[in-house]
């Protein structure tokens, strides 16, 4: 048996030489690019995130940059940052982090610029339990950027508070738009059909089975909701209802269940509370249509076969 | 030859199928891998989880080897149900758990010739080193694994910079990255340029060139001893990454 090779010129490992070996080998090569790394910021969904500074404009921005193995594995994820970067290229929205540029990096990883956002994820903020108007409003705030990517034809599909951040003056912008569907393409990339953050996925979601509307991000914002803990009988019903197993039961639009936010915070009626008998029969009937007109036919040939068996009855005692 | 054209090829889940292998040519070197990778990680702990003397664990490390070649421990692992590193710890825990039952019967089997593992390095590592708590060893045996990852990663590179005459790059490197981190007083990029007589921009780019050479010298290894493309790029993530949140 050979001597291990490591041996080969006395070298030893120590704990701080490999935790910076393991930090330096990760480092993307930004050669021939705009710009040089100043330090890493954060990990994402498919890549690590890095402050860099961009010497053509002066400015610093993060740095997506894919971290994958080897170019023939890479080459999905690959595939999965630029689309991000072209969904988010598509959302000019103050909710929404604008892209500067993208492209493959010398050491053949992908990655894009972006403004550098400055501030905190949602999921953080909650844990110094923040005022309920101050919770409601990064809620609005995250609904509005949601209910502009509808409209542009995108489902983000990984809301969650980690994916928020809020700014110093109080910006709240939506993140991580790795996993967004775009129109129905989704039909063509079946590994993400699944994908998502386990606790804020709608049960379609999960399953895999059909397209995703937006009825998807309706679920996961009606998780949101629920970790903002409110607590009030309105909302609660309006969790209820935006996180409906079935997406018909649902709120149809983001913009809806928006809406019924801000009746409870006006003290308004909410629309998932206190529905009468007539709304909630039309929605019985709406879903169980067929199974009605079978049992309401039964029913009256039935009667009419009762009456004109008494009739016959009467008539020949 | 140079030593990285020497290894093992690459190819995919080469390690584990050469030890399977019904080529005892092909078998032996997967064998020489697996134990290059493996036999620190696995001596230290059996040092700290089992507590074994230093001549114990040696003689367990050997046996260990010894019995997984012999009657094809590795067989039997479902790459669905754990990483390999998870399942070879598993191997290994209740392989001493029978040593330490049956002590003082250890019986070395098949005339298997003793490995030339250099334990008293792996000693000396051990230097210093807090018993890890009860639930922490699957972690110490973790990062004692991906120790000896970068070592071998490491050597493959220093090879690399003698057969293309890049000693200055290494030089730099070896300096900065590897024995800079463990200094009390780390050096400067411009003290390196100083004293390898050439600016700083040009440290900066040798400094690139071995870290760049050596992420795709780690995943080459990696690759190796990476059962699937599954635990492949499980275990590249968590070696480059921060943790997921």
């Amino acid at each position: 048996m050979t001597r291990n090779p490591a041996d080969a010129f006395g070298l030893t490992v120590g704990d701080p030489t490999l935790a910076h070996l393991r930090s330096v080998v990760d480092q993307p090569d930004v050669t021939g690019t705009r710009y040089v790394l100043v330090e890493h910021v954060g990990r994402g969904g498919m890549g690590t995130v890095w402050r860099a500074r961009d010497v053509q404009l002066d400015r610093d921005v993060a740095l997506k940059v894919l971290t994958e193995p080897e170019p023939m594995l890479a080459r999905e994820m690959a595939d999965r940052l630029v689309r991000e970067a072209k969904v988010i290229a598509r959302l000019e929205h103050p909710g929404i982090v604008p892209v500067h540029d993208a492209g493959v990096l010398q050491d053949g990883r992908a990655y894009y610029a972006m403004k550098l956002v400055v501030g905190r994820r949602l999921d953080e903020i909650l844990g110094d339990n923040p005022t309920e108007p101050e919770r409601l409003r990064i809620f609005a705030r995250m609904c509005e950027a949601v209910a502009f990517a509808h409209a542009c034809g995108i489902v983000h599909s990984d809301l969650k508070p980690a994916n928020v951040m809020v700014g110093p003056f109080g910006e709240v912008l939506v993140l991580d738009w790795g996993l967004a569907r775009v129109g129905d393409a989704q039909a063509q990339e079946p590994a993400l059909v699944r994908a998502g953050t386990e606790g804020f996925m709608a049960p379609e979601q999960k399953l895999g089975t059909g397209a995703l509307d937006p009825r998807v991000d309706v679920f996961a914002l009606g998780r949101v909701l629920a970790e903002l803990s409110i607590g009030a009988r309105e909302t609660v019903a309006i969790v209820a209802k935006a996180t409906a197993q079935e997406p018909s039961d649902r709120y149809e639009r983001v913009l809806d269940l928006l809406a019924d936010v801000e009746r409870f915070q006006a003290g308004e009626r909410v629309e998932a509370v206190g529905e009468g008998l007539a709304p909630r029969l039309r929605r019985f009937y709406r879903k169980y249509r067929a199974a009605v007109w079978l049992v309401g036919t039964y029913a009256v040939l039935r009667l009419g076969f009762e009456v004109v068996r008494i009739w016959m009855h009467g008539r020949n005692p | 030859m140079p030593a990285h054209e020497g290894r093992f090829p690459l190819t995919r889940h080469s390690v584990l199928a050469a030890v399977q292998s019904d080529d005892g040519a092909v078998r032996r070197l997967g064998w020489d891998a697996l134990v290059r990778a493996y036999w620190k990680p696995i001596y230290k702990h059996l040092r700290l989880r089992w507590r074994a003397d230093e001549e114990r664990a040696r003689d367990w490390t050997q046996e260990f080897f010894a019995r997984a070649f012999e009657k094809s421990f590795f067989d039997s692992f479902d790459p669905k149900r754990a990483r390999f590193r998870t399942f070879l710890r598993v191997c290994l825990d209740r392989f001493a758990a029978n040593e330490h039952e049956s002590e003082g019967r250890l019986k070395r089997g098949g005339g298997t010739a003793p490995l030339a593992l250099d334990f008293v390095s792996a000693e000396g590592e051990l230097a210093g080193v807090d018993l890890p708590a009860p639930d922490g060893f699957e972690e110490r045996f973790h990062r004692e694994w991906m120790r000896s990852l970068f070592e071998a990663a490491l050597a493959d590179l220093r090879q690399i910079c003698v057969d293309e005459d890049r000693m200055h790059q290494f030089e730099a490197f070896r300096r900065y990255d590897i024995e800079g981190p463990d200094s009390s007083t780390p050096i400067q990029y411009a003290d390196l340029a100083r004293d390898l007589g050439v600016p700083v921009t040009q440290v900066t780019n040798w400094l690139h060139w071995a870290r760049a050479k050596l992420r795709t010298l780690l995943l080459a290894r990696l690759r190796e001893l990476c059962p699937t493309d599954e635990e492949y790029r499980e275990e590249a993530r968590a070696l480059f990454g921060v943790d997921p949140r």
